[in-house]
């Protein structure tokens, strides 16, 4: 029985590697998440042949239980609100782990070995901080607690202090595994951990911060396999926490940011404070929808920049709607993709999927920003610090080096905004004050709305 | 060391470059399913749930289990529903 499982549990990994093989392409991305779904029927069926499962009664209730909640979650949440969903699903992930290891660890014939109790440890360190620290990037998301950097006081030696309680006691728990106070201290300094590791960053980080508990849930889930030598369970686990890290590379990769100062909510210091009136003073030039819509209606190459605000406002089907009325008059749309745009990786793009743009019309920084001198128009939407142009020209700011989405080479921008108020970054943008800028002040959404009209009308 | 450990331990490290290469050919338009597929992945701990829940070692692993079985499953149907979801916005051209 025990090979049948085994055998099984490799069924299972392959159907997981080739469902990720078939997130490559959109064409086949369908069909992968079908044979990964099948692959954890495979894995969970055959588990419940266990012989050491006892009754049923538990795994029944709370099979009911997760299934009603997944399925209502999955159904009701909003795509603007899917950052958020990401989020509790980390943390349930390593939830899920860290409730697993205690058992394991007050179950006498579960926690027998060195390794097993190593492992328990280390489950319990990362599931508790997973946990933990993805319910407060929940919050933040949510704007249920300030979305803002929130300063705590000796981050760092905190930090340092609550990591090495938790590695030695995890040390303890090893050397000593009939003491539960233990495994509960360590369950205590591990969430608190969590807390403090996200609390300090802010609202735009949270693409990395997703994505590296995404990887830790997997880390997770590979480090409970270890615990009673669960080969599908390392696998997977793998699998998600390389996915993670991957993720986490290119985010940051994007922001110009090391890890660590994402971690430690440091923004890079120096350069002389840049006076925002000094920059804006008597060159900002405002605009209304009439006049836009006359500009477009002679553009030949119009670019969309869509940012956070952009889901901020729910405007992704009023801007397809624009998009619709100039594809209509012959005008080439296309969509400009920064990176790290919105609250996690590929947040735009879902954002637009649905409002049903195709996704070979979302284009990625690298490939857009040379079309950017060929196009008539670039509407920036909801987005600041990834076109502020200081950070290609100005050594000394701040956020110099950040790829950035070179819109200010187009022929005209129009930059729709509510006020002149500075991005996450604090740092007035040049963009707003140059020639070939206008802005268009008020909500993404009406703004947009107003700008079709106007458009329409025009015909 | 015995030999399962290490078998273990190989069987960690070439998943981890398998996920690494499988992974940066996902492009960027999917970064999101990615992330809630991976999520629906890393449900596998329901496998380990399963077992705590079911076992006959007292009523606290049982009740610790019930967690995890709750939690994974979570993760396991609202994963795979939401990145399906999620999927079939892309596919309609």
């Amino acid at each position: 029985m025990t090979t049948f499982i085994f055998l099984a549990y490799l069924v299972a990994a392959v159907l997981f590697i080739l469902g990720i093989k078939g997130l490559t392409k959109p064409r086949t991305a369908v069909r992968g998440n079908q044979l990964s779904a099948m692959g954890m029927f495979i894995a969970v069926v055959v588990t419940l042949f266990d012989q050491s499962i006892l009754s049923y009664e538990w795994i029944i209730a709370g099979v009911l239980v997760g299934g009603t909640i997944g399925a209502l979650m999955a159904t009701k949440i909003k795509v603007t609100d899917m950052p958020q969903m990401v989020a509790l699903l980390n943390g349930f992930g390593g939830g899920a782990s860290l409730a697993i290891a205690a058992a394991s660890f007050l179950d006498p014939a579960a926690a027998t070995n060195t390794v097993a109790l190593i492992s328990i440890g280390a489950t319990i360190i990362i599931g508790s901080v997973t946990l933990s620290g993805s319910f407060v990037a929940f919050a933040k998301l949510q704007e249920l607690i300030s979305g803002n950097p929130i300063k705590v006081p000796g981050n760092k030696p905190l930090n340092a202090i609550l990591l090495l309680s938790a590695i030695g006691l995890a040390i303890a728990i090893v050397m000593d595994p009939t003491n539960t106070n233990l495994m509960y201290a360590l369950v205590a300094v591990a969430v608190v951990l969590g807390v403090l590791l996200v609390v300090p960053i802010g609202g735009a980080d949270m693409p990395v911060v997703i994505a590296l508990l995404n990887s830790y849930s997997g880390i997770a889930a590979a480090t409970t396999g270890f615990i009673t030598g669960n080969t599908v369970l390392i696998v997977s686990g793998s699998l998600v926490g390389a996915s993670g890290i991957i993720l986490t590379q290119i985010m940051c990769k994007a922001m110009n940011r090391s890890l660590f100062n994402v971690l430690f909510g440091v923004m890079a210091e120096g350069g002389e404070k840049v006076d925002a009136d000094e920059i804006y003073a008597g060159k900002v030039k405002s605009t209304s929808p009439d006049e836009i819509a006359m500009m477009l209606e002679t553009a030949e190459r119009v670019v969309i920049v869509p940012g956070y605000g952009l889901a901020m406002a729910q405007a992704q089907h009023a801007v397809r709607e624009l998009a619709n009325v100039l594809q209509s008059r012959g005008t080439d749309v296309k969509y400009a993709i920064h990176p790290v745009a919105g609250r996690m990786p590929g947040h735009m793009n879902v954002l637009l999927a649905e409002a049903e743009v195709p996704y070979d019309q979302l284009i990625e920084m690298d490939e857009i920003n040379p079309q950017f001198e060929q196009t008539d128009v670039a509407i920036v939407i909801g987005a600041n610090d990834v076109t502020n142009p200081m950070a290609r020209e100005d050594k000394g700011s701040p956020i110099y080096g950040m790829p950035i989405l070179n819109v200010d080479k187009a022929r005209t921008v129009v930059v729709i905004k509510r006020s002149l108020s500075p991005g996450f970054a604090g740092l007035p943008n040049p963009l707003f004050a140059m020639d070939n800028a206008l802005m268009l002040f008020g909500d993404g959404k009406k703004g947009i709305v107003e700008l079709t009209q106007s458009l329409k009308e025009a015909e | 060391m015995d030999m399962t450990l290490l078998l273990l331990l190989t069987l960690f490290v070439v998943a981890v470059f398998l996920g690494v290469e499988l992974i940066t050919k996902v492009p960027p338009t999917l970064h999101t399913p990615l992330m809630s597929g991976s999520n629906a992945i890393s449900g596998i701990s329901l496998v380990g749930a399963l077992l705590s829940a079911g076992s006959g070692a007292g009523i606290m692993v049982n009740v610790l289990g019930f967690i995890a079985v709750v939690l994974a499953t979570i993760n396991v149907v609202g994963g795979y529903m939401v990145t399906n979801r999620m999927l079939a916005m892309f596919k309609r051209k």
